[in-house]
């Protein structure tokens, strides 16, 4: 377990900040402290609560913040698709803690050591040590961030690094042709939509650019 | 005040199931071969959706243009994180990009 916490440490250096910045939104966007601190805690999730914060500001309706935050996350799916053979033996106790903690930053440091060492022995544990640092260090930097909130002005343009957090999180998962046209159509289609009510264009965006790497992939496949 | 909570309620929910779909799925049921490799899509898809119109859009206008600059900040980092693959670095570029620029302007 200690193994897992001390391989989450370098990840938490770019995790600290991004918690502290989302209290500030949070404030910013007018959620009060209590739900802004706990929703660090059940949804567990940055992106997600970033998301959210801006909608929230927007004064979005709840059903569409709630399928917009659960679009974002669908990219967990992933992880514990690719996760699952080696948690298979678990019990379901385990099974629900790890997928509690199953975020990017926990899944990078989990996938690496599952396929160098297997599912053999403690590999939970590792698990369970790199989720739970992480978990920690989201809550006291959320925390941190309330703390401050009031006394960081708007000028700062902190909310610019949604963006770019999504940015560099987008660069890698573009290896293929396919996942870039995805990637295109889906922003074209964003703008395009963008004055559909509700922001209901993020989603319509999402959904036609999984139509079009799917597409593209099967296109490509024929004609290769 | 109920809308943050059942928002969050709601959603954390859902995130959990997701995380934890194919860790109980996988037992009693292989998904089929379009589902997984849809998935596939779906960073590069959400993302895009979400970073287009935040680069692009300014108080809800199109803008593409060299005073937009959000924009080439952003275009930086697509450029830094390109080259480092590295999550922190590109923040960091596409805030100094931005400030850099406003400094100079005002």
């Amino acid at each position: 377990m200690i193994g897992g916490m001390l391989a989450e440490l370098p990840l938490l250096l770019g995790v600290a900040p991004f918690g502290m910045i989302y209290g500030v939104l949070a404030l910013q966007a007018g959620i009060p402290r209590l739900p802004a601190q706990l929703m660090s805690s059940i949804l567990f999730a940055g992106s997600a609560q970033f998301i959210t914060t801006q909608l929230y500001g927007q004064n979005t309706p709840v059903l569409v913040m709630i399928v917009t935050a659960f679009v974002v996350n669908l990219r967990h799916a992933l992880y514990s698709a690719s996760l699952a053979p080696h948690v298979q033996k678990l019990s379901k106790p385990w099974q629900a803690i790890l997928a509690y903690l199953l975020t990017d930053e926990a899944y990078a440091v989990a996938i690496m050591r599952y396929n160098h060492k297997g599912a053999e022995r403690h590999t939970h544990w590792y698990f369970l040590g790199a989720g739970l640092a992480l978990w920690s260090c989201w809550q006291l930097s959320t925390a941190v961030g309330i703390f401050l909130g009031a006394q960081i002005p708007a000028a700062w343009s902190l909310d610019f690094t949604l963006a770019l957090t999504f940015i560099a999180l987008v660069v890698p998962s573009l290896m293929d042709k396919p996942a870039v046209i995805a990637a295109l159509s889906a922003g074209v289609t964003a703008l395009a939509a963008y004055q559909l009510p509700y922001k209901l264009g993020l989603i319509a965006a999402a959904l036609v650019g999984i139509a079009a790497g799917l597409w593209s992939e099967m296109k490509w496949k024929k004609s290769g | 005040m109920e809308k943050i909570w059942l928002t969050i309620l709601a959603a954390g929910l859902l995130t959990f199931l997701t995380r934890l779909s194919f860790f109980v799925l996988l037992d009693h049921w292989q998904p089929p071969d379009a589902l997984r490799r849809g998935l596939r899509y779906v960073p590069p898809a959400v993302l895009s959706a979400i970073i287009f119109p935040e680069l692009l859009m300014r108080n809800g206008t199109f803008d593409f243009s060299l005073v937009n600059f959000r924009l080439l900040a952003g275009l930086v980092a697509v450029l830094v994180g390109w080259r480092t693959r590295n999550i922190f670095l590109t923040i960091a570029a596409g805030m100094a990009v931005l400030y850099a620029l406003q400094w100079l302007i005002h």
